[in-house]
């Protein structure tokens, strides 16, 4: 019984973070990275991945002393937790991925500012134990950078022909060099969300109807045994 | 001097905080539904960041390069920008309770807004010097000022629109912001000196 709950936890968490409650779509968190980083998927993975690593670890070692940081100096607290991880990733980067390092620029060190992270470690970690903690991390990390690829790959492909660095366009059709620029991030995001929205719209609509459908069968059925 | 003004105009236009480097666009989205509001949150958003430009300065050269720590320079200047935030807001209580009235409840937000702490590292990545420095923290913040003004005043206008049930909220708000940006965008073929 206690092993099917863990189980099902751990699922419900992921899907959870890639879709329902999505950090990006749905939650709407951490803006200034995924306009900012998104003109191309290299950059797009690459900064999902490495906030996720710091999420992960904050996670981890803010559920690890969720007990003996005082309430009044929490946030404090957590900003030195993620900043420390956050200057291991970066120096990381710059040793073994320097382009990488380089095309993100500024927006490493910002990694510790971005508002998912305070987010989840002030509703999550300090509240869960250590290793459900750690897998909230990887879960709103992996939607973070799932939010991120889509919206780099649609930005790469339409603004400059490219997958991955791969031209798609034969030379048949011209890149639109807009959704490079920083008014294309916007507009890219806005229609995302709006898709997204447009999804859930629908899918609460089906399942009210599917409720309905169910009371209306139950209703004969009793109206058939009176 | 002429290099000063150049210096401001392409913060505050050119290379504007929100709409070409996207600093600080979580209180550009989430505090611009009111001009009031957003002129408040401006004001305290210049006021941080010019201190905090001045301050973060004087501890990366002060501190951190003399004893070989600019490693630590992200975990040095964020302690510091809350600090300077928790002391900004100590003394405006204490000293100028009417100022304290007016920026008090946005004060707490700024330790977490992008834009200072990236007005800090820039500082840092330029090379500036230490008048550079403070100028660019200051007219930086004012390009932050000024766009969340505007982009309020339009969003107050939006209010009235009857947009498809998708879009309501936050797709909105973006769309109107691409429009912001493309406007902005015109003024990246500005020549300078």
């Amino acid at each position: 019984m206690k092993a099917t709950k863990k189980t099902s936890f751990y699922r419900e968490h992921l899907i959870e973070g890639l879709f329902t409650n999505n950090p990006t779509f749905v939650q709407l968190l951490g803006m200034c990275p995924t306009l900012a980083v998104t003109t191309s998927l290299k950059n797009a993975i690459g900064m999902g991945l490495s906030a996720t690593a710091v999420l992960m670890f904050s996670n981890l070692f803010i559920s690890l002393l969720r007990k003996r940081i005082p309430a009044e100096v929490r946030i404090a607290a957590y900003i030195v937790i993620i900043s420390g991880f956050l200057t291991a990733i970066e120096m990381l980067l710059h040793a073994f991925i320097p382009s990488l390092y380089a095309s993100l620029g500024l927006f490493i060190p910002l990694i510790v500012v971005n508002c998912i992270i305070l987010a989840r470690a002030e509703a999550f970690a300090s509240k869960n134990p250590p290793l459900r903690s750690l897998f909230d991390g990887l879960a709103m990390g992996l939607g973070f950078t799932f939010a991120l690829s889509l919206l780099g790959f649609v930005r790469e492909l339409l603004g400059a022909g490219t997958v991955l660095g791969y031209d798609v366009t034969f030379g048949v059709v011209e890149p639109m060099l807009f959704f490079i620029m920083p008014s294309g991030a916007f507009l890219t995001l806005a229609i995302l969300i709006a898709a997204v929205n447009a999804i859930r719209a629908r899918a609460a609509q089906k399942a009210a109807t599917r409720v309905s459908q169910a009371e209306e069968k139950e209703g004969k059925e009793e109206a058939s045994h009176g | 001097m002429a290099d000063i003004f150049a210096l401001m105009l392409s913060a505050v236009l050119i290379e504007n905080f929100i709409f070409s480097r996207f600093y600080g666009c979580c209180p550009f989205l989430g505090v611009s539904e009111k001009p009031a509001t957003a002129l408040g949150m401006g004001c305290a958003v210049v006021f941080v960041m010019t201190l905090s430009s001045a301050l973060t300065y004087a501890l990366y050269y002060c501190i951190l390069v003399p004893f070989a720590l600019t490693y630590l320079k992200t975990i040095a200047f964020i302690l510091a920008i809350a600090a300077l935030v928790q002391f900004i807001e100590m003394f405006l209580r204490r000293f100028m309770p009417a100022l304290h009235g007016a920026l008090g409840i946005y004060l707490p937000l700024i330790t977490t807004n992008c834009a200072v702490l990236g007005a800090a590292l820039l500082n840092i990545e330029q090379g500036f010097d230490f008048l550079h420095a403070v100028v660019f923290g200051f007219s930086a913040g004012l390009g932050f000022t000024m766009a969340i003004v505007i982009f309020a005043g339009v969003r107050q206008k939006m209010v009235f629109c009857d947009p498809p049930k998708a879009f309501r909220g936050f797709p909105l708000t973006l769309l109107a912001a691409a429009l912001a940006a493309m406007a902005f965008s015109g003024f990246s073929g500005l020549q300078i000196g």
